[in-house]
């Protein structure tokens, strides 16, 4: 490992992060709220590959990127949230184990 | 060891320490709070690699608006968590391994991945050492990119106003200002008058 | 001109007819069709008339020998080295059959006017008689097969169309089905026939494939390899065509449905299956004259399916009941005789007998119908009796019928009636061939004289003369024919459905009672007819069988006239030239000795003979037989097929089955849409994972 920070440190961090939410996701399934916030982590982990690759490559394209990517998942945590919410009022839980409404 | 070095290797091990927490935390609010310490570092990082515009932001929007609206909607909705918590495990196998096939995968990527000498250089943005990250973002957004922020911008609307859309209601036996019918009202409609005797009352 | 206006007024008509015949009305179908088809009638009249007494065909091209008018329609097909043109062809053959299908063709219309009259469909009725007319001409007209083919399965349709007219009938449905059923496997011998024509002789247009047949006489005849047999190429295409004759001709094996095709109206009857469709076999032997010359064995086939035919139609119509079904027989043997003559070479002979028999034979079938109009629609002659008094008119008109169909002549002169003529000549041709065919074919057609004279003298007693039956038939009065009380059951289902469904106010009271003349609309046609039957034989006799220069100059080439056949058969013994009268005799003798002086006789042969007569009245049993050896196993295989191969195995096993499996594993498909959302995103987190792999392994997603 050498004394500069290089590429590979920040893809093996994106890495663990990714798969943290991924792990996430599938210990927390009755957990919709945990759910969401595991997508979080791997978009935050997708952020860092790209801040980390606009970095190395120099090139400012990255973080245009990442700046979008932030966008979406504001705009998904904000959509996520307000169907939880009514999602909540109609049934009085938020357990997704209970609810089958989409099965074909 | 570096400085920068040092200060990566205390950021990225507090963001994945917290980020295993936000997963595993029994108490949800908890677990925003970890996810709100896993932004920070994560900005740190994002400091480290010089995008500080995008750390910044990170802070901003993912910690202020968020991360908060996560604990917003925890705190709001009166859910037994202890409950949704139980059977935890009974898909922790399968989470296992394809976690640990991606975590894999992406470690041999990282490991072995080679760029293209063409690439090297060949973007149409290299980051110059005399314009700071911010400025350069804002040359390039509202420029080059300008479509494309109109459109995360119409995306932001569309979410604003799909979120309005889903959660507002319109509750029924509250008592609510009707401007238009009380502008409408006519004196003819509502106002009697009455030759009352003296003496009788009505 | 002409000749267009001769062969498209028909189909104006039906086309008025049968499209606007709902618009313009009852009467004004009638009258226009009829119209029509008179002025045809006339103007083909106007045609043969210059041939017969003239110069010959008016605007004939070529000389005397070869004398034909051809008027191109339109320019029909062109594939390959084949142009075929749509040609109205008029030579002395044609000629001729314009004649006798137009003039019968007019008088059955004008007939049906009255014949018709309280029938709700007659607008309809009347299309399909100018469309069959129509049909009829172009067979005749044709130049070459595929026209004819054309006609030949326009009349089949036209045949079909009429026989079932009655389509609220179920026998006369069935009788319609069977017609045209039957006619199909004529139709596919006709169809390989011209195939093979077309292949063996490079033409189907007639003139071409004359010229190629005539070539072979110096080439020699060419040889069909089929399998491992070696067939000679031009009698294996005639017997072919002659299956279609016999087909459309009704002979001996494909029979069975003119009899019943007597489920039609009985001017259907008398146009269509006696004087002019069922002659379409006929014309086309002798139209293809040139080619069935070329195979002797096609010829010998031909004589001998004609002689048994005019045999067995002869027996059978001795013990029929139904008076329409008499004659239908009666028909069927007569068309034998034609085959007779077509096969011994003396085709102007049978054009002559097809002549005469239009004529008497048309008379007999309106007579008939004539009579069962008296009767309202009572069809069976045990039911009827002594008419003779009730309706003159129609007993004289059938008399004279009875006196052309038997042949009713003095031999050696020019006395007779027209049958004698015709059916004369074709008996002494038939001697004249000899050998072991020849006499083969004399002997049966003498008996089958024997028995005409029979069936037809039978016919006229019990219809016309003795007392009327049909009020003793209801009671308990003795039975004409004891035997027929006994094999009731064994009757054709004709007899007695056919009155119920047409005139119940019939049944009041007895028929003979009610019995009327028919009005003037339906006599006149008879009257026609009748001068037809008695003079057609006399006038015509030169032209069709008297010198052989006559016959050459008359057909002017349209046919093949065999010089030494017509010769030998004006040298036959003097006892050949009496036989077919001596036979006649003897038949009408029988006949009024059974049915007018011993009325018993005739029950007690049937009781003392049961199985002959049962024999006979179930028509040799051939529609036993071909229910058992053709319709059965086809019911079976069709069974078979239907719900062995189509229910079990394309249904159950195909169909169905595939759509059993699809739900088979969509039911378990559908398991993975378990509509749990977390379920949809581990599958999306595993197919990320497996994407990944996949990219990984492969080198890239390029």
């Amino acid at each position: 490992m050498g004394l500069e920070i290089g590429l590979g440190h920040y893809l093996t961090v994106a890495a663990i992060l990714f798969t943290l939410g991924v792990f996430g996701i599938f210990i927390n399934r009755k957990n919709v709220i945990v759910i969401l916030m595991s997508v979080e982590l791997i978009l935050l982990a997708v952020n860092l590959n790209l801040v980390a690759f606009s970095a190395h490559l120099n090139d400012l394209q990255g973080q245009v990127f990442a700046l979008m990517i932030l966008t979406v998942a504001a705009a998904e945590a904000a959509i996520g949230l307000a169907i939880l919410v009514i999602f909540y009022r109609n049934r009085g839980s938020i357990a997704v184990e209970d609810v089958n409404m989409m099965k074909g | 060891m570096t400085l920068p070095l040092f200060f990566f290797y205390v950021f990225s091990a507090i963001t994945v320490a917290s980020a295993f927490m936000v997963i595993s935390a029994r108490n949800p609010v908890h677990a925003v709070l970890f996810l709100i310490l896993a932004f920070f570092n994560a900005a740190g990082l994002f400091m480290l690699a010089g995008a500080e515009f995008l750390a910044l932001l990170l802070i901003v929007v993912y910690v202020g608006a968020v991360a908060v609206l996560f604990l917003f909607v925890v705190m709001m909705i009166d859910v037994d968590f202890a409950e949704l918590k139980s059977g935890l495990l009974s898909y922790a196998p399968i989470g296992m391994v394809v976690g640990a096939i991606l975590f894999l995968e992406l470690l041999l990527v990282a490991g072995s991945f080679v760029v293209a000498p063409e690439v090297v250089g060949a973007g149409g943005l290299p980051i110059l050492a005399t314009v700071d990250n911010t400025k350069a973002l804002g040359l390039v957004l509202y420029t080059r990119y300008v479509f494309l922020f109109q459109g995360a911008a119409a995306v932001l609307l569309v979410a604003m106003i799909g979120a309005i859309v889903l959660t507002l209601r319109h509750r029924t036996g509250i008592k609510r200002q009707s401007t238009a019918s009380q502008l409408g009202r006519n004196p003819s409609e509502t106002v009697r008058n009455v030759k009352v005797k003296s003496g009788q009352g009505l | 001109m002409i000749i267009q206006a001769i062969v498209f007024l028909p189909l104006i008509g039906a086309l008025v007819a049968g499209l606007l015949g709902r618009s313009i009305g009852h009467r004004p179908s009638e009258f226009i069709t009829t119209g029509l088809l008179l002025i045809a009638a006339v103007l083909s009249w106007f045609v043969f008339i210059p041939v017969a007494f003239g110069d010959g065909l008016v605007g004939a091209v070529g000389d005397g020998h070869a004398a034909v008018v051809k008027v191109e329609v339109m320019r029909w097909i062109q594939v390959g080295d084949m142009d075929l043109r749509w040609i109205l062809r008029v030579d002395t053959l044609t000629a001729i059959m314009l004649v006798v299908v137009n003039t019968v063709s007019a008088l059955v219309h004008v007939y049906s006017i009255g014949y018709m009259e309280e029938d709700p469909h007659r607008s309809r009725f009347f299309a399909y008689l100018s469309l069959f007319t129509f049909a009829m001409l172009m067979l005749v007209t044709a130049d070459n097969f595929l026209q004819m083919f054309f006609g030949w399965e326009g009349v089949g349709l036209a045949s079909y169309l009429l026989i079932g007219f009655w389509y609220t009938k179920p026998s006369a449905t069935a009788a319609a089905m069977k017609a045209f059923i039957v006619n199909r496997v004529g139709d596919f011998g006709f169809a390989l026939g011209i195939f093979g024509a077309f292949l063996v002789l490079g033409h189907i247009d007639f003139d071409g494939a004359f010229h190629a047949a005539d070539e072979f006489a110096a080439t020699g005849l060419p040889v069909i390899q089929f399998l491992s047999w070696q067939l000679d190429a031009m009698t294996v295409i005639c017997l072919l065509l002659f299956m279609g004759a016999m087909g459309k001709s009704a002979q001996f094996l494909l029979h069975t449905w003119l009899p019943d095709a007597m489920e039609g109206p009985t001017p259907v009857s008398a146009l269509i299956h006696a004087a002019t469709m069922v002659t379409a076999g006929v014309f086309m032997v002798a139209r293809l004259s040139p080619l069935f010359e070329t195979s002797p064995v096609a010829l010998t086939v031909v004589i001998v399916i004609g002689a048994i035919t005019a045999f067995f139609a002869a027996t059978v119509g001795l013990v029929q009941n139904d008076i329409k079904r008499v004659i239908a027989y009666s028909t069927c043997s007569q068309l034998g005789y034609m085959f007779v003559a077509l096969g011994v070479g003396a085709y102007s002979a049978g054009i002559f007998h097809l002549f005469t028999h239009a004529f008497f034979k048309a008379l007999l079938f309106l007579g008939a119908g004539s009579v069962i109009h008296a009767m309202h629609h009572e069809q069976d002659m045990r039911n009827m009796g002594g008419l003779r008094k009730k309706i003159p008119i129609t007993y004289a008109m059938m008399m004279i019928g009875t006196l052309a169909l038997t042949g009713v002549g003095i031999p050696g002169t020019n006395f007779g009636f027209a049958g004698f003529f015709s059916k004369d000549a074709i008996i002494e041709s038939a001697y004249a061939f000899g050998g072991n065919v020849g006499s083969f074919a004399f002997w049966l057609l003498v008996v089958a004289a024997l028995f005409t004279s029979f069936y037809s003298w039978r016919l006229v007693h019990l219809t016309f003369h003795g007392s009327p039956r049909d009020a003793q038939h209801h009671g308990e009065g003795p039975h004409p024919d004891p035997a027929h009380a006994a094999l009731e059951s064994h009757d054709e289902p004709i007899d007695d459905s056919n009155a119920d469904d047409h005139g119940d106010h019939s049944h009041h009271g007895s028929a003979y009672d009610h019995a009327h003349e028919s009005p003037n609309v339906m006599l006149v046609p008879l009257y026609v007819l009748a001068v037809g039957a008695v003079l057609a034989g006399v006038v015509f006799y030169g032209m069709f069988f008297h010198e052989v220069e006559h016959i050459e100059h008359f057909f002017a080439g349209s046919i093949y006239v065999d010089h030494q056949i017509i010769d030998d058969a004006h040298h036959v013994p003097t006892w050949v030239k009496w036989s077919a009268t001596i036979a006649m005799i003897i038949g009408f003798v029988s006949a009024w000795y059974m049915y007018i002086r011993r009325p018993d006789v005739p029950g007690r042969l049937a009781a003392t003979n049961p199985g002959l007569y049962k024999f006979l009245l179930n028509k040799w049993y051939f529609d036993e037989l071909y229910n058992t050896i053709f319709v059965k196993p086809a019911l079976w295989i069709g069974n078979a097929v239907w719900k062995g191969f189509d229910d079990w195995l394309v249904d159950g096993k195909i169909a169905e089955g595939l759509g059993r499996r699809v739900q088979n594993v969509t039911s378990w498909v559908v398991k993975l849409q378990s509509g749990y959302l977390y379920h949809y995103a581990f599958a999306m987190l595993i197919g990320i994972a497996a994407l990944l792999t996949w990219a990984i392994a492969a080198g890239g997603l390029i």
